[in-house]
């Protein structure tokens, strides 16, 4: 049987500003995990129900741990934020399913955005062949040495322009248009929708990693869906971000108008 | 020491003990069976389920509150057909009871699952008039008796099941409503559904949730559940099955000693996926430690 298991805060810092770093001890656990997944945190504070699902950023099966990169944006982060060293934390995971890797794929696109950059950094590290990364903030960038161990292309977007280009990742990508077969992406929906579209006109194709409020993050309670299409006569159904996600193909995502 | 019995018995269905899943907060217990043994469940009460699929609600579904969580799915499930092809075969795999909690829009929505649900093997149907999600049917059957007693004396008419009615707490009279319920056939009553709450994004200035509100579960509606249990238990004569903010034994003992029969968990699911075997271990120890031999000796013994 699955449970919830312990793990051990080894480091917890600001990488960035609002942006922190929690390297996790997680033992045996960390053979498990694939490229793209999450799994579940349980806060310490009690009146705070619901686990945080955050996206592993690095897997280490030699040292057995995790490292997580999330930003504070809610009272629970915010808690995460606050534990120490030597802290345990109830987790659960690996969880959903991640990026799928296609040995053929020579040439691949990775496009971040904010918070959804975390998880293309083992993405990174785990794919043979030449990869071409872009990068978008707000302001503070974070990650991006980590992600040069991997590629001699990575491109850098602000929306204060404060660090690399001004603007969006999608104006760094029409305007240093990357050659490759497979785009993997990973940010907020409206980047995501964005991408879908470029990868689309340049006739790459995509794969996303949506994410979404959760809740039970196993699959059985239906807070997280995300609208894919359907052969039947629904034309589209909602599924699971958490258990048939988070990472979908670009053409089988239906976007809200 | 003797092992106290946990049994009970709800409408003549006997179950090994009285922790059931609350719906739609378990699915059909596939996902919860990889974190433990559905054998060890009084029962799954499974997710509502319709005549036909139904997509559930837009936008953002669920919200946190201090104690509590905010949802508003508004029913998504695969519809009865799918339900009858894939549900049931799987939970007849396991040694516990069958409930099917029963969705609709209008009266002849929930007749069709009813009589759909006919010939099936399932142990209890529960039929859902308190969904506060949904803008036809669910709670807007389960706030006015008289709906209350139409909707319950139709469906039971034709259910080959005992019938168990969700009550809603959205209501001035909870004691009103379950009389009705009983009146009209009930077998049996389970209270509460979710209540009606709201919670704003003041930095976008919005409703958190897409349907702007939704249904408030969790620890922080545990009073208001108790105290619902414990009026319904003093004026109706069926067993009532009792539920809201249930993460302990020691909860669910609370609920027992208040008058219900049997306990439901349900977001305490979220916040461990095991929460329903902690439960059972836990009345079980609270038995242990006041030398009482059988779980029934606690039902309705409030002082």
């Amino acid at each position: 049987m699955k449970s919830k298991t312990t793990g051990i805060v080894l480091e917890n810092h600001e990488i960035a500003k609002g942006i922190y770093q929690m390297k996790l001890a997680v033992g045996d656990t960390a053979k498990e995990a694939k490229v793209g997944q999450f799994i579940n945190l349980y806060l310490p504070r009690r009146d705070l129900l619901l686990p945080r699902p955050i996206s592993i950023s690095q897997i280490s099966i030699g040292e057995g741990t995790f490292k997580l990169v999330y930003g504070v944006v809610g009272k629970g982060t915010k808690e995460l934020s606050k534990m120490k060293e030597k802290e345990g934390i109830p987790f659960m995971g690996p969880l959903g399913n991640g990026f799928k890797v296609d040995e053929g794929v020579k040439n691949h696109i990775l496009i971040g955005g904010g918070i959804g950059v975390p998880p293309l950094l083992q993405l990174a590290s785990e794919l043979k062949g030449n990869i071409s990364v872009y990068l978008g903030f707000r302001e503070e960038p974070f990650l991006v040495e980590e992600f040069k161990k991997y590629s001699n292309q990575v491109l850098i977007a602000t929306e204060d322009g404060s660090y690399g280009a001004k603007g969006d990742v999608i104006k760094l990508l029409d305007e240093n248009p990357p050659e490759g077969e497979m785009v993997y992406s990973c940010g907020p929906k409206p980047m995501l929708k964005a991408v879908a579209d470029w990868s689309r006109a340049v006739d790459i194709n995509a794969q996303l990693s949506m994410e979404e409020r959760m809740a039970c993050g196993i699959g059985a309670c239906l807070v997280c869906t995300c609208k894919i299409k359907d052969e039947g006569l629904m034309k589209w159904q909602n599924k699971r971000v958490c258990k048939d996600g988070p990472v979908f193909l670009r053409d089988e995502v239906v976007w809200n108008d | 020491m003797i092992k106290p019995d946990l049994s009970v018995n709800i409408a003549g269905v006997q179950l090994k003990n009285p922790v059931m899943t609350a719906s739609g907060t378990f699915g059909s217990g596939r996902e919860y069976g990889e974190y433990l043994d559905l054998n060890q469940l009084g029962a799954v009460v499974t997710k509502g389920v319709a005549n036909i699929p139904w997509k559930g609600n837009d936008g953002v579904r669920v919200a946190e509150v201090y104690g509590g969580v905010l949802n508003s799915v508004g029913l998504q499930n695969p519809g009865i057909d799918e339900f009858i092809k894939k549900d049931i075969p799987f939970l007849r795999q396991y040694d516990t009871k069958i409930i099917v909690n029963i969705a609709g829009r209008t009266l002849e929505d929930y007749c069709q699952v009813v009589e759909a649900l006919s010939h099936e093997d399932i142990d209890m149907l529960e039929l859902n008039i308190s969904c506060p999600n949904v803008k036809e049917g669910g709670v807007a059957f389960g706030t006015n008796p008289q709906m209350v007693h139409q909707v319950t004396s139709e469906v039971k008419r034709r259910a080959k099941q005992p019938l168990i009615v969700k009550l809603s707490p959205n209501v001035t009279d909870i004691v009103e409503i379950a009389k009705a319920a009983e009146a009209a056939g009930a077998d049996a009553l389970s209270l509460i559904n979710t209540l009606l709450g709201m919670a704003i994004d003041i930095r976008k200035r919005k409703p958190i949730l897409g349907n702007v509100v939704g249904g408030l579960s969790g620890p922080a509606i545990k009073p208001v559940a108790l105290r619902m249990v414990y009026q319904v238990a003093r004026s109706v004569k069926v067993p009532i099955i009792g539920m809201g903010g249930i993460m302990s034994g020691e909860d669910a003992v609370e609920f027992l000693l208040a008058g219900a029969t049997g306990v439901a968990v349900g977001t305490a699911n979220f916040v461990n996926p095991a929460a329903t075997t902690s439960v059972i271990k836990g009345i079980e120890d609270y038995l242990i430690d006041q030398k009482e031999s059988s779980v029934n000796n606690l039902i309705g013994k409030l002082k």
